[in-house]
């Protein structure tokens, strides 16, 4: 099937403020296929998160456009989201579930959007079970959870509503290390079984690396560099993806400090 | 070790309603950084906690913590104060935290020198000047008039360990201390902790879930798990020859560790 | 870490104030309930018909009626008993049409964004810019006096410090993350609005409400007081003191009105500061666990 990829962005720019806009966004174009994982690497502050919103509708777009299945994405505004098809999985845990509504409500929201669009139906429990946890968690609160939980509800959430496209910004930096291989695992593993493009937001490599398709490192608002994972690994072009990959420090036990890009290198990078 | 610990930590336990850590030794040696690694929850961030006395109420504890001859557990107040800051130092994950929004660095800097250590007001600013420099803050002086959400989160941390080097403490407590930075910026604080645990001889106790920081400047490293210390060895030998089951699984668990690419070294 | 390192100081010094504070709430409470016994079943029990003018003028206090007559011959007692029945239900009504007014305009204001907001937090900024008793007594001027009046002036007045906290709560949780993802997962602005912000908005309307009745029943009082609200001869407290006026040597005429005015006032307003510390812990505690909580 020659289809067109389910999510693409063409010269999307997101500008912040009035008079000194800051332009956080500038001319970003990705494309994302079904069925693949796509990274989108960088520091903080260098535009990944305003793309991603600016994906989901969040953020309003300067100029260009983002199609989602070849339709343009309408603004999260006043208007109710009819296509329920992009779904999203946040940083923060705490702040993903409605604290005041049982996790089985919740996700039953996800399911009816699903049903909503024509798709099959299913249970809140199964989806609990799932992501791992006890199919008769549905009658507890969030707080009740602990922040990998609440990410893998929150997870269980998004997946209910079958969407084509899931976006995850940053969705594993705020849980604990043993847990943030296995909730990335699942994410994958979720989205590949529904056929489903996968747009991964993260500042940590060593994840990427291992399960992302395509790595997108997105600098100052740009992307740099994109390429197969295990190419732009191995052969790091821009010298900023290379300094980002130098930077990691080895669990080798050699005691090596990675090296610290100095400012001059920084400056070149732009 | 031939030298004596600076802060010596033992049979420590620690309950707060149900035990939390339960008899924990450890040795902290000038000009060495100790790592105490484990999974959130396994009581690490307690037992640093429970140097500074910074419990919450209500928590029991037991066991012995000496700093030279002073004896922690169960100090009170005033010596506890006089230990704070002064000889063993903390640093936090989250900058933010332990800098005041409202106070100007320079304020926060020399308030703290001059208390502890009796300088005058232009002998302060000088010192904070160096200790600036020495954190590689750039334009030192400027910084000093600067507020902290003037700074991005790598220079918030260089502010916030000049303020725990200050008094010269023989200890430092870093709980987490690159665990909210970017990788580059990460790399910059582990060589600048490093430097200063070399040049000061001083006394680092490094307490972080990411192995990759352990295996980068901890000279030596503790695996904790549920309260106890589980395996102890120095840098070399843990990561190439992990003993206890649960130490090999942390590290297989890392994403692109050569323990899973590579199973049979 | 840090800031739950400070709670043990800070819960103390509150605990202080605490232990006083849950006695005045009971209090509060028993004296609340009594009056609202008193202004349901008033007309069954007492003595004399409050607006009959049978008995000898300005009697003080005695057997005959043991608060005394007005200057026509009316029982003080059963008229300041009946006076409950208008004031308590009439200011509990007005605090009710002034939350559900305000929550609402705060609520749509903070949620829609934009021009909408602008347009209607400046409605608001214009009433809350005139001295609210003042601006009351223009309303009710206006209308013309009657009580029904005097409580639509009184609502007009005082809806704005619903929208205000209404529309920062909103406004706060508006870019929640669970709010974009039922958003996302198709809910409508109205049921997003309903579900997912308006729950947690509640709590603070419900502490300021409580401490708004005494207020709202002062208002009232001061309006009826002014010859604005209720009309003779209805009994209500305001216009029982401004009656009280035209004799000053008889002082129970206006005493018991003012007292069981300030017991009133009082009484919510205990309940109110009660109703506060309970909330604020909360919203200590959940401010703490985010703190320290695996936030990255």
């Amino acid at each position: 099937m020659s289809e067109s990829p389910v999510l693409e962005s063409r010269d999307v720019t997101v500008s912040y403020g009035g008079r000194r806009p800051v332009h956080a966004v500038r001319g970003v174009s990705i494309r994302v296929e079904r069925g693949e994982t796509v990274a989108l690497v960088g520091e903080s502050g260098c535009g990944k998160s305003s793309l991603a919103r600016a994906v989901v509708g969040m953020e309003r777009i300067g100029s260009g456009t983002v199609l989602f299945d070849g339709e343009p994405v309408p603004p999260l505004g006043l208007r109710t989201r009819k296509n329920t098809g992009i779904q999203m999985v946040f940083q923060d845990p705490n702040t993903s579930l409605n604290p005041r509504r049982r996790v089985g409500d919740q996700i039953e929201d996800g399911i009816a959007a699903a049903t909503a669009r024509g798709l099959a139906g299913s249970s809140a429990g199964d989806w609990l079970e799932r992501v791992g946890l006890p199919a008769a968690s549905v009658s507890r609160y969030p707080h009740e959870f602990s922040g990998g939980q609440k990410q893998r509800i929150a997870i269980a959430r998004a997946i209910a509503a079958r969407p084509r496209l899931l976006v995850a910004d940053e969705p594993i930096s705020a849980l604990d290390a043993s847990t943030q291989s296995s909730v990335a695992a699942l994410m994958k593993d979720l989205t590949r079984e529904l056929g489903a493009g996968m747009l991964f937001i993260s500042h940590d490599l060593a994840v990427v690396r291992r399960f992302a398709d395509r790595t997108l490192v997105m600098l100052a608002g740009e992307i740099v560099e994109s390429g197969e994972t295990a190419r732009l690994w191995a052969e790091p072009q821009h010298p900023y993806t290379r300094a980002l990959l130098a930077a990691i420090p080895e669990p080798d036990g050699s005691g090596r400090i990675p090296a610290s890009p100095s400012a001059e290198e920084r400056r070149s990078w732009l | 070790m031939s030298r004596d610990a600076v802060l010596s930590i033992s049979e420590l336990h620690i309950s707060i309603g149900r035990p939390l850590v339960t008899g924990i030794s450890l040795d902290l040696y000038p000009g060495r950084v100790t790592g105490l690694a484990g999974e959130s929850g396994s009581g690490k961030t307690l037992t640093s906690m429970a140097v500074l006395g910074l419990l919450p109420r209500g928590a029991r504890v037991t066991g012995s913590i000496r700093c030279g001859d002073t004896e922690l557990v169960g100090a009170d107040r005033r010596t506890l104060s006089a230990v704070r800051g002064r000889r063993v130092a903390m640093v936090f994950q989250d900058p933010s935290a332990s800098l005041h929004p409202q106070l100007s660095v320079g304020v926060q800097l020399t308030d703290h020198v001059r208390r502890h250590l009796g300088l005058s007001r232009r002998a302060a600013r000088q010192r904070a000047v160096e200790l600036l420099e020495r954190v590689q803050v750039p334009e030192p002086e400027a910084a000093l008039a600067r507020y902290p959400h003037q700074f991005s989160g790598g220079q918030r941390q260089r502010i916030a360990i000049a303020i725990a080097l200050a008094c010269d403490p023989e200890v430092l407590l870093a709980d987490e201390p690159t665990t909210a930075l970017d990788v580059t910026v990460q790399a910059g604080i582990l060589q600048l902790l490093h430097q200063l645990a070399e040049e000061r001889q001083l006394a680092v106790l490094l307490v972080t879930h990411d192995l990759g920081v352990m295996s980068a400047i901890a000279d030596e490293v503790a695996v904790m798990r549920a309260g106890v210390i589980v395996e102890r060895a120095p840098r070399a030998a843990l990561f190439s020859a992990p003993q206890h089951p649960y130490t090999r699984q942390l590290l297989a668990a890392l994403p692109g560790s050569r323990l899973e690419e590579e199973p049979d070294v | 870490m840090t800031s739950s390192i400070l709670t043990p100081a800070r819960a103390r010094r509150r605990r202080i104030g605490a232990q006083w504070r849950a006695p005045l709430g009971i209090v509060g409470a028993v004296v609340a309930l009594a009056w609202i016994l008193v202004a349901c079943t008033a007309p069954l029990w007492v003595p004399y018909d409050p607006v009959a003018q049978g008995l000898p003028r300005l009697q003080p206090p005695g057997p005959e009626a043991i608060l005394g007559t007005d200057s026509v011959g009316r029982d003080v007692f059963s008229r300041l008993m009946a006076g409950a029945g208008v004031t308590i239900p009439l200011a509990l009504l007005l605090v009710g049409c002034s939350v559900v007014l305000g929550t609402l305009v705060g609520a749509i204001a903070g949620y829609a964004g934009r021009w909408v907001d602008e347009t209607l937090m400046r409605i608001t900024d214009l009433v809350m810019a005139f001295p609210t008793v003042i601006l009351a007594m223009v309303i009710a001027a206006s209308l013309g006096p009657s009580l029904f009046n005097a409580v639509i002036a009184a609502i007009v007045v005082s809806w704005p410090q619903y929208a205000r906290v209404s529309r920062s709560i909103v406004l706060s949780l508006r870019g929640q993350n669970y709010v974009i993802a039922s958003r996302l997962l198709g809910y409508s602005p109205a049921r997003s609005l309903w579900t997912d912000i308006l729950p947690n908005v509640a709590g603070p309307i419900l502490v300021l409400a409580s401490l708004d009745i005494g207020t709202a029943i002062l208002l009232l009082s001061g309006l009826s007081f002014l010859g604005l609200g209720a009309q003779p001869p209805t009994a209500e407290w305001g216009s029982m003191i401004s009656g009280a006026m035209e004799n000053f040597d008889a002082w129970w005429i206006g005493v018991f009105p003012g007292l069981a005015i300030l017991t009133v006032v009082m009484a919510f307003n205990f309940i109110g500061d009660t109703l506060r510390d309970a909330f604020d812990p909360l919203a200590r505690a959940q401010s703490i666990a985010a703190n320290t909580g695996e936030t990255a």
